[in-house]
């Protein structure tokens, strides 16, 4: 389709840079600026590339774009990348958010500039690696690559417990990663591929090899997430690391996990990611609800939002796993929209931690008389944090319910008191650093936001509300990806217990005919669980949402 | 061409070697002390020629003298590995023993006569040329330990290793007199042959049980593994280096191949002790290196758990094992040889420090040494894209292949464990207050050094596939 090797350029580049920063000279500030100019450019001319990604994507397929393909290590295990609607807008979300972490670092950082430079370049490799590859060691390798980079930043750059956070972070998500890589290896060794393109669609394990495997998948997705109750390394990682890195914490690592669900252990494990849905189901619930308890009792700003990250981050398991196309479109969205959004409130907090060096919610109040400004960037990600409609917060939330419900029904209403629980911590905490009387001496002498961080903070504001009133701009982009993976799960599940009311012939002209069919009306939800079935088609539905179209015709297809 | 001569070709490389000990000997008695210099640059010399001459043999034939010698391509694999970390030892060695005061040419002399006696380790197809090999090479190396006679250290980890190596040489012969004994001969094939038609019986598995507890000695798997700390801590640092890379690649070439063309029959039965032991080096390996303060003694334990991880491949037993086992040798010689330069480099007040501690803040004083260290321990501790991880990586998957969930389980635990130490000294280096600087700099050789294996541990998620092909030529001589 191109000769450009698009998404290896994307992948590389920022390691370039850091060759640059490496190679570099001079006396310790030249090279501090030098560094941190290169590290910026590099970074925007990756965003560019990933929008160019985005521009020629063509949405109407399901199969992986813009592959590209060289030997590596032999027997099979080759370099293999490419992209489809599900990992595409993450790639572009890590590209997106790396600028803003190196101008939000841009004063914040004054020891050992080049090396934070470099730590920060390295590590968006590994991410953009991480979303981009299809095969899966040149996986593992990403995956796990990007630890080293992230312990060093939170370990050289963070908190007084920095130390501590680090080893924590970087041991908790190690044991999980290997246990993984013994499932990749297992599967390596019982098909003798592992290009995950063929996986997903030939592979199948028997039951029994399908939960060790999901186990061990579970394992380290499940750290990554984090999930209820692996997560405690989150807080302390998030609370110890420069803001720049919390940012990359939240907003792409995290997702990490949301990912490998929706890559690995969804359609190449469908019968024990079935099986394992209750489980998955109860300890989001769990999350949600625990966590939301846990963030109110927070006096640490940070602390208080990475409980929130958790939180939210169960809403993403409960839709993955309903197996739905609005709960995975919804997950997708949630982990999209997180990922901007808490970004933003973690360099929210890094605004007022740079002025007065103190995270303590009590050590702050009526800030809105001396940043105005400040106040309205901060108040938008509060309320997109807690999901009201008209920010992005809302549109995931929603579609991951609306998902689940299809399925049980308690789970949502569990759930949904999750939202009612994180509109109470974030307007206690909004409230309490924003509004109240401005009594405290250090707040007095407090400067609004400089014309930098507004640069850094106006963009996001805008993606959130942007998202939240015209959410298609990601859904278009998912939609036929999800649609695809849905349709695969049912068929598997059919084809298992051999009661398949629609035939496999139907089921690929079916999925054939989905490549082809592109309806974009409303979300777009409807028609991929439409396809599915290959029902009559559906009258096109007016309205945002769909949703009783799609879940009619979910029901229809139940067996 | 008479059977002698084909023979003698066969064994050029060994030969080779041997002719340049003995006349490097007698130019180092002859023109005296001085000649320390020139012996070990000629000796680096006949080394990389024994390598070239091991790369490409001069004859097509692979075995000599009845088949007691075996060159085949996994004995290559090997030697290029022991020839490599024999001559960057001499090459390592130069500076520092004219520094200590201990520029006595016999140590050239020395690393090649214990060159020549792994050649033959790796070669050996017959309990006897094996043996012979054995303590050609372990005699040289007590020696070597005690290289440093002025000091009490030096001389107690030579007076160490050699009582227990002599033991374990005692326990391995005698093991091979009960296999002799069973099977009335000491050639592998002969033995393989007998236990395939025989069964393995009880005297040729207690002779069988023997001969592992000496393999393991010499490989330093627990629980034969005592010996490693003191000797690593007392013996001068090159020399550590040496004990850390050639010999162990040697005796776990030998391990290999003794097990799998011996003893093909009576694989469950060594294999339940293979990763018995196995299991426990690489937990005491990661378990005990917690707690150490002085960094040659963190690096035996790390290079007890290492061996662990190797032998995981041996206990698969398989084509897969036999590749995962040399990649592994291969990835961890180049890492330790990378790691025990960046010791030399600690350097105070004219002395060597060898603490811990004495790394705080490394990355301050001297970037590019913190980096390298940084780089080499990330992968010791086999996380990606580092070559350590895809050493591990062969090895986890000889071992899911051979159904041996249980070993990568534990394996992929004392990995965890493992990360701990290896990040620790990362930490100390990176996160920590500097401590004083290391005085002066590596300078340029050792520096190549220490660049050329952080390189090669970078690099070796590009450049890997050369290594896995030529690990599969080597394990297929083996597991066809």
């Amino acid at each position: 389709m191109n000769h450009i090797p698009l998404l290896s350029i994307a992948n590389f580049l920022p390691l370039l840079g850091a060759l640059f920063i490496l190679v570099a000279r001079g006396n310790r500030d030249s090279l501090a600026q030098t560094a941190r100019v290169v590290a910026l450019t590099t970074t925007v001319a990756d965003l560019v590339v990933a929008l160019i990604v985005w521009s020629r994507f063509d949405s109407t397929t399901p199969a992986f774009q813009f592959v590209e393909e060289a030997a590596w290590l032999g027997n099979g295990i080759t370099y293999r990348v490419g992209v489809d609607g599900i990992s595409m807008l993450f790639v572009v979300l890590t590209a997106g958010l790396m600028p803003f972490c190196i101008l939000a670092s841009w004063k914040s950082i004054t020891e050992r500039v080049p090396e934070y430079m470099i730590a920060f370049l390295l590590l968006e490799t590994m991410m953009i690696g991480v979303f981009t590859s299809l095969n899966l060691v040149l996986f593992y390798v990403f995956f796990e690559g990007g630890l080293v980079p992230m312990f060093l930043i939170i370990g050289i750059w963070g908190g007084t417990r920095r130390v501590y956070a680090s080893f924590k972070f970087f041991l908790y998500t190690l044991l999980g990663s290997l246990l993984m890589l013994l499932a990749i290896l297992s599967i390596y060794f019982q098909t003798g591929t592992t290009d995950i393109e063929t996986l997903i669609s030939t592979a199948h394990f028997s039951p029994a090899m399908q939960t060790w495997l999901w186990l061990a998948f579970f394992a380290s997705f499940a750290v990554k997430m984090p999930m209820w109750p692996v997560h405690t390394w989150l807080p302390d990682a998030h609370v110890e690391a420069p803001t720049a890195g919390s940012v990359i914490l939240a907003g792409v690592l995290l997702k990490m996990g949301g990912y490998g669900f929706l890559r690995f252990s969804v359609p190449m494990l469908p019968n024990a990611s079935e099986m394992f849905a209750p489980l998955i189901f109860v300890l989001s619930i769990v999350a949600v609800i625990y966590t939301s308890l846990v963030a109110l009792a927070q006096d640490d700003m940070k602390k208080l939002i990475a409980y929130s990250s958790v939180a939210h981050m169960g809403l993403v398991t409960m839709g993955i796993f309903s197996l739905t196309q609005q709960g995975i479109d919804g997950g997708i969205f949630q982990m999209l929209s997180h990922g901007i959004v808490s970004g933003a409130l973690f360099l929210c907090v890094g605004v007022v931690y740079d002025r007065l060096h103190t995270r303590e919610i009590a050590a702050y109040g009526g800030l809105v008389e001396r940043m105005p400004v400040y106040a309205v960037c901060f108040m938008v990600f509060t309320l997109a944090n807690m999901g009201l409609p008209g920010t992005s917060g809302f549109v995931g939330e929603f579609l991951t319910m609306l998902g689940t419900f299809q399925v049980n029904t308690w789970v949502v209403i569990f759930a949904a008191t999750g939202m009612i629980l994180s509109a109470a911590y974030m307007l206690y905490l909004y409230g309490r650093v924003i509004f109240g009387a401005l009594v405290k001496p250090a707040l007095k002498v407090m400067q609004d936001l400089s014309a930098r961080e507004i640069a850094v903070l106006a963009p996001l504001v805008a993606f959130t509300i942007i998202l939240g009133v015209y959410p298609r701009i990601i859904t278009d982009e998912t939609t036929v990806s999800v649609a695809h993976l849905v349709a695969q799960h049912r068929m598997a599940m059919n084809t298992d217990r051999g009661a398949a009311r629609v035939t496999l012939d139907q089921q690929t002209a079916c999925s054939d005919k989905l490549g082809m069919r592109v309806n974009r009306t409303a979300l777009g939800s409807a028609k991929g669980a439409d396809a599915n079935t290959c029902g009559p088609q559906p009258e096109p539905v007016e309205g945002r949402m769909a949703s009783t179209q799609s879940f009619r015709s979910t029901v229809e297809f139940a067996p | 061409m008479s059977g002698l001569e084909r023979d003698l070709l066969v064994l050029f490389p060994e030969c080779l070697l041997a002719l340049a000990a003995m006349g490097l000997l007698m130019i180092g008695v002859i023109s005296g002390p001085n000649s320390f210099r020139s012996v070990t640059i000629a000796a680096i010399c006949a080394l990389v020629i024994a390598c070239y001459f091991v790369v490409e043999p001069l004859t097509g034939a692979t075995s000599a003298f009845q088949s007691a010698f075996v060159a085949d391509s996994f004995a290559r694999f090997a030697k290029v590995l022991v020839l490599l970390g024999s001559a960057l030892t001499l090459l390592m060695a130069q500076e520092f023993l004219e520094r200590e005061k201990i520029a006595f040419f016999e140590f050239p002399v020395l690393v090649l006569l214990s060159a020549i006696g792994m050649l033959f380790m790796v070669s050996a197809s017959n309990f006897i040329a094996l043996y012979l090999g054995f303590e050609l090479q372990s005699l040289s190396l007590y020696v070597l330990a005690a290289f440093n006679r002025d000091s009490v250290r030096s001389s107690e980890a030579g007076l160490k290793y050699f009582v227990l190596g002599a033991l374990s040489s005692g326990m391995m012969l005698y093991g091979i007199s009960f296999i002799y004994g069973f099977a009335g001969t000491t050639s592998f094939g002969a033995v393989a042959h007998a236990v395939a038609h025989a069964g393995a019986n009880i005297g040729m598995i207690f002779g069988l049980v023997f001969l592992i507890a000496g393999l393991a000695f010499k490989v330093s798997a627990v629980p034969f593994h005592m010996w490693t700390p003191d000797v690593y801590e007392g013996s001068p640092t090159p020399i550590t280096a040496f004990f850390s890379v050639a010999p162990k690649t040697a005796a776990m070439a030998l391990f290999v191949r003794v097990m799998l063309e011996a003893m093909p029959g009576a694989i469950h039965e060594w294999r339940q002790i293979v990763v018995f032991v196995s299991v426990l080096s690489m937990f005491l390996g990661s378990i005990a290196a917690i707690g150490q303060t002085n960094i040659k003694r963190l690096m035996a334990y790390s290079s007890i758990a290492h061996m662990g991880y190797a032998l995981m491949g041996l206990a698969a037993g398989t084509f897969q094992g036999v590749e995962g086992v040399l990649i592994y040798l291969a990835i961890y010689v180049i890492t330790n040889v990378g790691v025990f330069v960046c010791i030399l480099a600690m350097r105070r007040k004219g002395g060597m420090v060898e603490t811990i501690p004495d790394l705080a803040g490394l990355a301050r004083t001297d970037p590019g040494l913190a980096l390298a260290f940084a780089v080499l321990f990330i992968s010791l501790a086999g996380i990606p894209p580092f070559a350590g991880f895809f050493a591990k990586f062969y090895v986890f998957l000889a071992a899911i292949e051979a159904h041996l969930y249980v070993l990568a389980v534990l394996g992929v635990i004392s990995s965890v464990v493992g990360a701990y130490y290896y990040l620790r000294i990362v930490k100390i280096i990176y996160f920590d207050e500097s401590a004083p600087a290391f005085e002066g700099n590596l300078g340029m050789r050792l520096g190549a050094i220490a660049a050329g294996s952080s390189l090669f541990n970078l690099f070796f998620v590009v450049i890997a596939s050369p290594v896995v092909a030529a690990a599969a030529i080597g394990a297929k001589a083996l597991v066809p």
